[in-house]
């Protein structure tokens, strides 16, 4: 069958597949942390299964929420980076925090961090 | 996430075979799940294993609490695939939408100066008939079919070979009119009845869509409709 390989021309999911990016940030010698919605509850903007690649520079690609509370999550997945433990992580409206870092939607969402060992 | 296992599943995604990460969420403790058996499931609890092959079934990661641990299944399934039949001027703007919503494209059309590189730069194209393509590539369930080309010589050999297949969508353009000429010449072919009504026919979501693009959009909002929502909520 005359199949023309698929190349890049256009910007589809892969340029920013968390996987990949956590792959090649690995292979360029950088540390990375995982970060991944595990549960969410009420109105939430970002699917269960959604992640963020994190370096250790807190240079960061995907989503874990519409941008409500990724600046905390990466807070946590450099400390993650640093001392190697897991974190379950929950934000909502029930939390004080979670109004400080604006999760605006009304929704909870647990967050897991992991650093790429 | 040990560097192993993101190699695996690398690999894995690479070779389109569908894994599941299962992550114990208290010690971060990990191991992948297939849909056969493999050697590295022997730690798991058979209720999370099961629960782990069920995730993938239907593609959607989850928690998953058992004996007091609480874990989080990851399905990684291979891409979703959209076949557009026909390189007319709506499959253009239709395989870059596609693209950005997460669909591998492959354009079919055996007419060389529709289906020319220039017209779909980075798209994956056969110019085989639509019936040979169609079964080069075999449709699964996650994959939609579309025909735009409006010509029963070549949507309708490419509508019966998707309508046997598991695909999860089959669409068609056309007014109301073309399409029961197509039901009917589809049921010559002896496509029973049952499969036929599979077709969203006339295709996409009613928006008053008039441009290539707008068209485009409604044909990807029906297709997103019928994967979200099940057939029977867009029908």
């Amino acid at each position: 069958m005359a199949t023309s390989e698929l190349t890049s021309g256009v910007p589809g999911a892969e340029d920013d597949d968390p996987l990949a990016v956590a792959a090649a940030w690995r292979a360029d010698g950088k540390t990375v942390a995982l970060a991944t919605v595990v549960s969410t509850w009420g109105s939430s903007p970002r699917p269960v299964g959604s992640q963020l690649v994190v370096d250790g520079d807190g240079a960061f690609r995907g989503s874990v929420s519409g941008g409500c509370i990724e600046g905390a999550v990466v807070s946590e997945a450099l400390a993650a980076i640093a001392d190697g433990e897991v974190r379950l992580l929950s934000y909502g409206v029930t939390d004080d925090m979670a109004w400080e870092v604006g999760l605006a939607c009304g929704g909870t969402v647990e967050v897991f961090v992991e650093r790429v060992e | 996430m040990k560097a192993d296992i993101l190699a695996q599943l690398q690999a894995d995604r690479a070779a389109k075979r569908p894994v599941a990460r299962v992550t114990d969420l208290e010690s971060g403790a990990e191991s992948l799940v297939y849909l056969a058996d493999t050697k590295e499931e022997i730690s798991l609890p058979s209720d999370l294993i099961e629960a782990a092959r069920r995730a993938l079934e239907i593609d959607r990661s989850q928690p998953f609490e058992t004996g007091g641990g609480r874990y989080f299944i990851h399905a990684h399934n291979p891409p979703l695939r959209l076949i557009i039949v026909g390189a007319v001027h709506i499959a253009q703007p239709l395989s870059r939408i596609a693209a950005l919503a997460g669909y591998a494209v492959t354009v079919v059309d055996p007419r060389r100066a529709f289906a020319s590189s220039a017209r779909f730069a980075g798209v994956a194209v056969s110019r085989d008939w639509p019936d040979k393509a169609l079964t080069a590539l075999a449709p699964d369930s996650r994959t939609a079919v579309v025909t735009l080309t409006h010509d029963p010589k070549l949507d309708n050999p490419a509508l019966a070979v998707a309508l046997r297949s598991p695909a999860f969508y089959v669409g068609s353009l056309g007014s109301k009119r073309t399409h029961a000429k197509r039901c009917e010449g589809l049921a010559e072919m002896g496509v029973d009845a049952a499969a036929i009504a599979r077709i969203h026919g006339p295709i996409g979501l009613s928006i008053g869509a008039a441009s290539p693009a707008e068209i485009a959009v409604s044909i990807i909002a029906q297709i997103t409709q019928v994967r979200r929502q099940g057939a029977q909520a867009a029908a």
